[in-house]
């Protein structure tokens, strides 16, 4: 199954994400659990608002920062993390 | 300040485990409170667990989970609740159930608490009160079901052991009529309680292996619905677990009347005092007292973990199991078949097979009392 690149995103409501200053990064927070994010795969995360879609992620990270072709790279993180319940397809 | 050698850098605590209070109104035999429990009696006050808090958020720690004893016992509950999320923390409420409203289940929401870990003895009435020593198997459920209704990822979890293991299908069928997010079935670690009902309480491997191929179904078959966190029974291996990820690393645990252990079961050591909340801040204790520091790294180690390339991976497990059953804490774990004392481990197995008779000893004051008073 692959992600629709445009059906919209969300995080999930049972987990959180959230900007750890002790450690200088994002982290993903559930039960029992703690994901240390590197800065990209924060940012796709950040937006994952119920709007955004794989299509409009990548075009805004591209732009960001100033590059092309990230689609491959973005839909691979994607979809382990709707594989980790972090984010939901909003339906 | 730091002690010299091969010690590793010192990294900062993220789990810290708020144990809030020893009281409780049930009686689990497999309760993982030391057996003293009774002992102690002076509680922190509200200002002092806010303190607690802070502190250790501010060396970055940032899961929390609130336990006891029974924490919902604690009247300030919420207001400790509150204060841990303008902190920042993701905050845990480790509970029996006993006792909790619908109410008071949306005023820990609305507090900011995170999450709520249901324990549940057994999937049938008789058998879960008769564990628990109180009648609270139907309350429990109905508990269950207003933590999911109410939004939060619903956990529940269950203790393994001989009692309950031949229904390890049931346990699985009443997590997904509950609704669970995530189930976590712990087989029975052998501390505190547990360590004195050690003999039963250890399922023989027959039916160790049966549950763990009926819950490996259930993981398959659950994928993307529920998360099952199976802790295995190291008894049945033949290298320690990690025990806490390492001494003194990630691990934090504040008892109710303020010690700090590195572990929740440490105070079973013997360890005369540990240092307290009371009279250090959680920064002293945790870089320059001299219990967080004694089994941080690999100096500590005696052969045959010394000279093991495996060190780095189990730290050389359990300092409480190895003293719980070698008497000498200092010593390998007697899991890790390397270790002289392994027969220790096989002579419990081969126990369980014939186990001797004998009553299950249930947690409770009384039952504590006897182990420190004369
Ligand atoms: S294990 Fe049972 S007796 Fe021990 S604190 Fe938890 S609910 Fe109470
Ligand atoms: S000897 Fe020690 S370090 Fe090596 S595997 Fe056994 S417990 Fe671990």
């Amino acid at each position: 199954m692959s992600l629709d690149p445009d059906a919209p995103l969300r995080f999930s409501p049972l987990h959180r994400l959230q900007w750890e200053e002790a450690q200088q990064r994002h982290v993903i927070l559930y039960p029992e659990g703690l994901v240390e994010l590197n800065a990209t795969s924060a940012e796709i995360l950040k937006r994952c608002d119920g709007e955004h879609t794989l299509r409009t992620i990548v075009e805004e990270l591209e732009r960001k920062y100033q590059t092309e072709g990230l689609t491959d790279d973005v839909r691979e993180f994607l979809e382990i993390a709707l594989e980790n319940g972090w984010i939901e397809t909003a339906a | 300040m730091k002690t010299a050698g091969s010690k590793p850098p010192l990294s900062p605590p993220r789990w810290l485990l708020a144990e809030l209070t020893y009281a409780c109104p049930l009686q689990c035999p497999y309760c993982s409170n030391p057996v003293d429990f009774a002992r102690h009696k002076e509680e922190l006050t509200t200002e002092g667990w806010k303190r607690v808090l802070s502190e250790a958020r501010e060396m970055g720690a940032v899961q929390l989970g609130f336990s006891g004893g029974e924490p919902l016992t604690r009247p300030d509950l919420e207001e400790l609740v509150a204060h841990a999320r303008r902190l920042g923390y993701y905050s845990n409420l480790i509970t029996s159930g006993y006792g909790l409203s619908a109410e008071r289940i949306a005023a820990l929401k609305a507090a900011g608490l995170d999450h709520i870990q249901v324990s549940i003895q057994a999937p049938e009435q008789d058998l879960s009160d008769w564990l628990a020593g109180t009648e609270s198997f139907a309350h429990k459920k109905q508990v269950a079901r207003w933590v999911k209704e109410q939004g939060y990822p619903m956990v529940l979890c269950v203790v393994i052991h001989r009692h309950n293991i031949e229904q390890m299908e049931g346990i699985l069928e009443m997590a997904v009529e509950l609704g669970a997010d995530y189930l976590e079935l712990a087989n029975t670690q052998y501390y505190g309680w547990a360590r004195l009902n050690r003999a039963q309480l250890m399922p023989t491997r027959e039916q160790f292996e049966r549950a763990e191929a009926v819950a490996r179904r259930y993981k398959e078959r659950l994928k993307g619905k529920m998360k099952i966190y199976y802790v295995i029974p190291d008894y049945y291996e033949d290298r320690p677990k990690a025990c806490m990820n390492g001494w003194g690393t990630t691990f934090l645990t504040i008892a109710p009347d303020g010690a700090a252990l590195p572990c929740h079961a440490a105070r079973e050591l013997p360890i005369d005092e540990f240092p307290n909340v009371r009279r250090m801040s959680i920064r002293e204790i945790w870089e320059e007292s001299e219990i967080f520091n004694r089994f941080r790294g690999f100096d500590w180690m005696p052969e045959p973990c010394r000279s093991c390339d495996e060190k780095t991976k189990d730290y050389g497990g359990c300092r409480c199991q190895a003293y719980l059953l070698t008497g000498d804490m200092t010593a390998t774990d007697p899991v890790c078949a390397k270790s002289p004392h392994r027969h220790l481990i096989d002579q419990a197995i081969a126990e369980a097979e014939a186990p001797p008779e004998a009553p299950l000893v249930f947690r409770n004051p009384k039952a504590s009392r006897r182990f420190f008073e004369t």
